[in-house]
């Protein structure tokens, strides 16, 4: 039955994208965490897109290859009193780009909502096909 | 008998498979619409039919890829049905009007647009077949 492919072509990029908003949804909350388990300031991490093909050559699903971390040096706020600051007063923030963090949200949030009505359209299509000689 | 009726039903069938096939190829492109260097693809549907419809009447069928082992001569022969003609020479690489920085082609409004197109169309294959099989159940009950 090659339309149900649809389901598992749709069914990954939805879980593609699901792990990139998880990610996006890491780096907001992480903006202001100066600190981390390793003592580090967080950084920002951004996910990977990599096509996999299912069965046929026109079938190719979405995965996430990686997860990198954002190579950006820290962003400096200046606060004598925080504990964490160095001697010149300068503590290490995290390299969170909250702009670039909104746009990659709303994009893997409209990716999600298309691959969710390409998959109801080819649910559709297998519907009416269960109607042919009726 | 048998081989009349396939023929009655060979053209809407092959149309109906490769509207399912396009489909898929679209679903692809949609669900790759972030992945960086991913080169959108379509088929010219009329000429890919064409194909199809000429490679099942022509009496030379390619021979299938696979065979399965048989050791009783009571076996089925299960004889896999050659490819429906989505090889690379009919799966095309869309036109790029604009580019973006990650090498990716997949413009969102075509292939929305396309799918939701071959969606309408698959639905109207799905009721020329309907309409096919009436007439023939027509045909055969008494009036």
């Amino acid at each position: 039955m090659s339309l149900s492919n649809i389901f598992n072509v749709s069914g990954s990029a939805m879980s593609a994208q699901s792990l990139r908003l998880n990610t996006t949804a890491s780096n907001i909350a992480n903006a202001d965490s100066a600190t981390g388990p390793d003592g580090q300031p967080y950084r920002a991490k951004q996910v990977v897109f990599k096509t996999v093909p299912y069965g046929d050559i026109e079938n190719s699903g979405v995965k996430v290859d990686q997860v990198v971390e954002d190579k950006s040096p820290p962003r400096l706020m200046y606060d004598p009193k925080n504990p964490l600051a160095d001697p010149n007063g300068y503590v290490a923030m995290p390299n969170v780009n909250p702009v670039e963090e909104m746009v990659n949200m709303i994009s893997a949030s409209r990716s999600y909502q298309t691959n969710v009505e390409t998959m109801n359209t080819a649910k559709n299509m297998l519907m009416k096909t269960l109607t042919i000689g009726q | 008998m048998v081989a009349k009726l396939d023929d009655y039903l060979r053209f809407n069938e092959a149309a109906l498979d490769l509207r399912a096939q396009r489909q898929q190829l679209l679903a692809s492109n949609i669900a790759n619409a972030d992945t960086p260097n991913f080169k959108a693809r379509d088929i010219d549907f009329a000429k890919t039919l064409q194909d199809v419809l000429g490679q099942q009447q022509s009496p030379v069928k390619p021979l299938p890829a696979v065979q399965m082992a048989r050791t009783s001569p009571g076996h089925l022969a299960g004889i896999v049905p050659p490819n429906n003609g989505l090889d690379d020479e009919h799966l095309l690489y869309r036109t790029v009007t604009q580019g973006s920085v990650d090498g990716n082609t997949v413009d969102m409004d075509v292939e929305r647009n396309q799918f939701t197109d071959n969606g309408v169309h698959y639905e109207a294959g799905v009721t020329a077949v309907n309409a096919q099989i009436k007439l023939l159940l027509s045909a055969i009950q008494p009036g």
